[in-house]
């Protein structure tokens, strides 16, 4: 979970966990983050935190908020960005899991608004106190001036769509004015759940998707299931080293798997027209795949991977040659000074120098 | 009507470079005109169960009813086309057997799958969408994302509340805000488009969405569009040259040639007109 280091001068005075939705900063004693300093106003600004992203925004302070160094109204925290109040600082700290323990952290999980009609009323203060079971709590931003557009969708033709999704045309606030009324309170509750599987019902209030949601003030289920990721060893991963330079080579005569690449890993490449009324012509491999021949004619793609380039033919009933051999359909690695003839057209293949 | 001389087909779908299992599902039959794909979720093998259900009976079913069907007429009791008709209803009927199959068998609880299917006919393309799996469109030099994913960004992006180049730094990519399998009634996402000789169309599970950027997507579609199959293995080795962190899986359709409805005039002219009244 994300968390704030309060700080000043290089003094950290405190840690806040970002575990509410909105979490206050100012002078007067009701805020969640109290800072009692004149530099600071008295409702300074706010974060909401949406799951795993946290949003900062200014409420017209006096002496506005910078993070990074830069004055903002509204920012997407990021992962060390540094937030100053006065002589304060905020770091924020949002690490992402890394990759060994991502097992469930990129599992696609589903949040689904269920109709449950009283849950929008009256309960609107839990939140404040009751920690929801799920770590998060989950409701889109109450009233806040990140004001909704509706979005436009590509237009279906003809027929109507059958669905419509209907966005509230919320109307744009103005910060200054952005104060959550009691309705407009998300309200949360957490139940645990009798099941083999972890998984929380809760109940956020305001900005539901379509005017029938907004009614129904939305029960949102967590649907959350453990799932077992184990890193799988990449086949690929295994990238051989050649040095720069190289002399020519007149002939690979095995076609190779694409998984043992000829590897020059992140090095430039480029290929040069050997003959033809191009002859000389340079085409540097810069993009991830670069298509050589006539379309409709014959064409081959090398593509740039992380473990090298590689050749493949895309289309035409004759096969490339790679020095002087007949290709088949398979990705072949290229290496360097390989010779690739083309539609009668001879190009070499090299690596740039660095 | 045998749409497998207008459409070409192709499809690749990997686990990918951490994951051991592959939850994703496909299935195509060209000369139906349909293609489908699911990207399943839930504990253990819950999730390759979901998107396998959903694939399997959609593949059976629409293949079924789709036989002899004129999926372009206009159903009179609604004023839909039967194709988006047809859609709702086999969609309903995966979602139900899906959720059953959940509710009964103690180890699939809480399993669902997010779901994109295509259904070409008479020059149009009826797109059924559910979560983020998504299609995209190549027609000349514009490649554009069709459906609109059902997730938590998405209505964060909607709401304006962040732009879609701060969605990229999200940590909240995972989060879909509709499921097939997961409630008793499911509401697809359905809209239908003109078709041209030409357009490459491309679904996907967010494991080739999430890996590889819009335009390097669109590059290899563009530039491969020559050979669809091989376009397909490219977007998927992309993914997991990338990092691969999520199974991954490709449907490349690409228009040959156009296939009106084979009616006679008067039917075309009447059907027409119902058309210009809707």
């Amino acid at each position: 979970m994300a968390k704030l280091i309060l700080s000043m001068d290089n003094l950290v005075l405190k840690e806040i966990t970002l575990n509410k939705e909105r979490t206050t900063i100012g002078r007067k004693p009701g805020n969640d983050i109290h800072i009692d300093n004149l530099a600071v106003s008295g409702e300074h600004a706010v974060i909401f935190t949406i799951l795993n992203d946290s949003f900062l925004e200014d409420l017209g302070s006096t002496n506005g908020t910078l993070v990074n160094g830069n004055m903002v109204k509204k920012h997407f925290l990021q992962n060390n960005d540094v937030i100053e109040l006065g002589k304060y600082k905020l770091k924020y700290v949002n690490e992402q899991p890394s990759q060994v323990t991502s097992g469930d952290y990129e599992k696609t999980m589903v949040i689904h608004p269920k109709p449950t009609p009283k849950a929008a009323e009256g309960v609107s203060q839990n939140l404040q106190t009751t920690q929801p079971m799920r770590a998060h709590p989950l409701d889109t931003i109450p009233g806040s001036a990140f004001a909704a557009k509706p979005a436009a969708e590509p237009k279906p033709v003809e027929h109507k769509p059958v669905v419509a999704e209907a966005k509230p045309a919320a109307e744009a606030k103005t910060a200054a004015e952005v104060k959550p009324s009691v309705e407009m309170k998300p309200a949360a509750e957490a139940k645990p759940a009798a099941e083999v599987k972890p998984s929380a019902e809760m109940k956020p209030a305001a900005e539901a998707k379509s005017e029938e949601e907004m009614k129904l003030a939305g029960e949102v289920k967590l649907a959350v299931e453990a799932k077992s990721a184990e890193a799988k060893p990449s086949a690929e991963a295994k990238l051989k080293s050649k040095p720069a330079e190289t002399k020519p080579q007149v002939a690979t005569t095995e076609p190779k798997p694409s998984s043992a690449a000829a590897a020059k890993p992140g090095l430039l490449a480029a290929i040069q027209i050997l003959t033809g009324p191009s002859a000389g012509k340079e085409l540097d491999l810069t993009k991830s795949l670069t298509t050589l021949g006539k379309p409709g004619v014959q064409v081959v793609v090398v593509t740039r991977r992380p473990q090298g380039y590689f050749m493949t033919h895309v289309e035409g009933a004759t096969f490339p040659l790679l020095n002087g051999k007949t290709l088949d359909a398979q990705a072949h690695a290229l290496n360097d000074h390989d010779i690739i003839e083309l539609g009668g057209i001879k190009m070499e293949f090299f690596y740039k120098v660095a | 009507m045998d749409l497998s001389k207008a459409l070409e087909v192709a499809t690749a779908t990997d686990s990918g470079m951490v994951r051991t299992h592959n939850e994703d599902s496909i299935t195509v039959d060209a000369a139906s005109g349909f293609v489908v794909l699911a990207d399943g979720m839930g504990g253990y093998n819950a999730g390759e169960v979901a998107s396998g259900i959903a694939t399997a009976m959609l593949g059976t079913s629409l293949k079924q009813v789709l036989d002899g069907a004129e999926p372009g007429r206009i159903e009179p009791e609604s004023s839909e086309t039967l194709a988006v008709k047809i859609l709702r209803e086999q969609i309903a009927g995966a979602n139900a057997s899906i959720y059953q199959a959940a509710k009964s068998q103690p180890q699939y609880a809480g399993m669902g799958t997010t779901l994109v299917v295509g259904l070409f006919y008479d020059n149009y393309l009826s797109v059924a969408h559910i979560g983020d799996s998504r299609l995209y469109r190549l027609r000349q030099d514009e490649f554009r994302q069709i459906t609109r994913d059902h997730s938590l960004l998405q209505e964060q992006i909607d709401s304006g509340m962040i732009t879609e180049e701060m969605a990229r730094l999200s940590q909240n990519k995972n989060l879909v805000t509709r499921a097939l399998g997961i409630d008793p009634e499911v509401e697809p996402e359905i809209h239908t488009y003109e078709v041209e000789a030409g357009d490459v169309y491309l679904l996907c599970s967010d494991g080739l969405s999430d890996m590889v950027e819009d335009d390097e997507i669109h590059l290899t579609v563009s530039s491969l569009q020559a050979n669809v199959q091989l376009a397909s293995q490219q977007l998927v080795q992309m993914a997991n040259d990338n990092g691969g962190r999520d199974n991954v899986s490709v449907i490349l359709v690409r228009v040959l040639r156009n296939f009106p409805a084979s009616m006679d005039w008067i039917s075309r002219l009447s059907s027409w007109f119902r058309l210009a009244k809707v």
